[in-house]
């Protein structure tokens, strides 16, 4: 789907050849729901230890599971906004043998998911396909006990069932992503859906966001799939970057060597910065997915779509589109705006009339997200205007901007009250002129002809205007008035 | 009757089952089972003319439940019904092999 762009292939250093690295991205994250999937325990991180489990969670017979309404909801609102077709679906059952499912298979919509086909665009305005996006249940969690921890020497292993049967939808993206860069770009602007949506609360840190990587790399120019390995244990979106990029040098190192790769998942191992091979299965994977019978298929009607349709927030990718329109710059310069949720403020304040520029800068560099959300915009646009007027030196503005915030007082009772006034010229003009007159030989040095020692005195007679006018002198005036100086003097 | 199923076919299924079978087991399962395969080959070669394929036996469809918490089991209790149990936990031998 998405055009390679020659930028993200990778020359071997060592034998010059020209390779394309090809990304599939693989995305569990954990539904916003009060209850399970199948039953009405609570969905609920850090409880103690099999303290949310009933007779459905943990298996015991005669328990029939009930879809939760919420969850269903929750996984069509996300189909939606990834623009995926919402289908009518049925679930199956995942056999395997693993304890942290108790009843030895775990509950997924497999050959019929709710939502398919689907894309995702990212601030640079490249497009992810979305193959499919579906519900399943996640599984208990285990730890692996004596033998320092580790699962290839522990003694036993303890499960806690709180997590089994909690909402999941997996979100199976098309091998579309090119570099590590990409796949990291993907995943927040993923992240921005999920939380627009209000799908999941998606924290990697607590696992409810987790990422599987599928890695191959081809010489560039071939449409052919590579053998692909799979990665798991991905915990931040830093280690995502580095175990794409560890994997992609690993797998051109063994094809330019003659050797072939295998697939096979592969842990990445953050302290050592490389992937190794898993502990391999005694069975190939044969998970003999049948339909679940004791749940019937979902079909939503068309009244139940437009609902969903109807509860849709703007999208991160509108919300850029939006405000780098206003702005008058491109949408991946806004992302970070709209990242943070501050959008909405600068959009607000540039419609008031402020410098959208200067308020762009503002917003992104000058405001941490904790209060600025309550910042009135009309004074964001008035603070701007000061600034632009040239009432406010930068420096002075930032201050001022620092005490607007949590204050609710506007930018001008601010600056009257710390005497953030506009210095007039010809007091300017004066403090200027006594500086020259105390530094004869630093003056002397700055009419000169070495532009180094200029650049120096520069910064040298700021600051001392600076210090004499006790901050109030704008920078980028004293700077012109010197340059003005010098020009007489030189004649 | 052709063979709907192998004797290997079954070996596979009742290992994936942890299920051990003795040889005799097997031949007996294997007939058994082609049987029932060969039954489904017979519907399936029916004339269905417009039936819909279904996929459970219930006219039934969007069964749900709404949103709300409900009463969980206590711990001892559960725990008391395993073999082991340890810091709040089920205790089971160590896990070999990856997860699924």
């Amino acid at each position: 789907m998405s055009v390679t762009d020659d930028s993200v292939l990778v020359t071997s250093p060592t034998t010059g050849a020209v390779w394309e690295v090809v990304i599939g991205l693989e995305v569990h994250a954990e539904l916003h729901t009060a209850t399970k999937l199948f039953c009405a325990c609570p969905n609920s991180f850090g409880d103690e230890p099999n303290t949310n489990v009933c007779p459905v969670c943990l298996g015991l017979p005669g328990s029939l599971p009930v879809l939760n309404r919420r969850a269903v909801e929750l996984a069509m609102r996300l189909g939606r906004a990834l623009g995926c077709t919402v289908n009518d679906s049925t679930f199956a059952r995942k056999n395997y043998f693993y304890p942290d499912m108790p009843k030895d298979y775990q509950v997924s919509q497999y050959d019929e998911p709710v939502n398919t086909d689907g894309v995702l665009e990212l601030p640079d305005g490249s497009r992810v396909g979305i193959e499919r996006a579906h519900m399943e249940e996640d599984t208990g969690k285990n730890t692996h006990a004596g033998g320092g921890g580790r699962i290839h020497d522990a003694d036993y292993s303890l499960i806690d069932y709180n997590r089994a049967g909690v909402p999941l939808v997996e979100i199976v993206g098309r091998p579309d992503i090119r570099s590590a860069e990409q796949a990291k770009a993907y995943v927040e602007e993923l992240r921005g859906v999920l939380l627009a949506t209000g799908a999941s609360d998606a924290k990697m840190e607590e696992g409810s966001l987790r990422v599987d990587a599928n890695v191959s790399v081809r010489p560039a120019g071939s449409t052919e799939l590579g053998t692909r390995c799979e990665i798991k244990n991905l915990n931040s979106l830093r280690s995502l970057g580095r175990a794409i990029d560890y994997e992609a040098r690993r797998q051109i190192d063994l094809l330019e060597s003659g050797e072939r790769i295998r697939q096979e998942t592969r842990h990445w191992d953050e302290e050592g910065g490389r992937t190794r091979p898993g502990r391999s299965k005694e069975e190939a994977e044969d998970y003999r997915y049948f339909q679940e019978p004791d749940l019937v298929p979902l079909e939503p009607d068309a009244d139940w779509l437009a609902a969903v349709d109807a509860s849709l927030p703007a999208l991160p990718a509108q919300r850029r589109a939006r405000l780098a329109a206003a702005a008058g710059v491109a949408p991946g310069d806004v992302a970070l705006h709209v990242a943070r949720g501050l959008d909405g403020l600068a959009l607000a304040a540039i419609e008031a009339g402020g410098d959208p520029s200067r308020v762009l800068n503002h917003v992104e560099h000058n405001l941490a997200v904790e209060g600025a959300e309550a910042l009135d915009p009309t004074h964001l646009a008035e603070l701007v205007r000061l600034e632009a007027d040239g009432a406010l030196t930068a420096t002075q503005a930032k201050t001022v901007l620092a005490n607007m915030v949590g204050s609710g007082r506007s930018p001008g009772d601010i600056a009257a009250e710390r005497g953030f006034e506009a210095m007039d010229t010809g007091a300017l003009e004066a403090a200027v002129d006594e500086l020259i007159a105390a530094k004869p030989d630093e003056w002397a040095e700055f009419c000169g002809d070495d532009e180094r020692k200029r650049g120096k005195l520069t910064g040298f007679f700021v600051g001392q205007v600076m210090k004499a006018t006790k901050g109030q002198a704008d920078g980028k005036a004293v700077t012109a008035l010197l340059d003005a100086r010098r020009d007489a003097a030189r004649g | 009757m052709p063979e709907r199923i192998s004797r290997d076919d079954v070996a596979h299924v009742a290992r994936l089952a942890r299920l051990s079978l003795t040889d005799a087991e097997l031949d007996l399962f294997t007939g058994q089972l082609a049987a029932v395969l060969e039954h489904a080959a017979d519907v399936d070669a029916l004339e269905d003319g417009d039936i819909p394929e279904m996929t459970h036996p219930f006219p039934l469809h969007n069964v749900l439940r709404d949103d709300v918490v409900g009463a969980c089991v206590d711990r001892d209790e559960v725990l008391a019904q395993a073999p082991l149990a340890e810091e709040g936990r089920f205790r089971v031998p160590p896990i070999l092999g990856e997860e699924p």
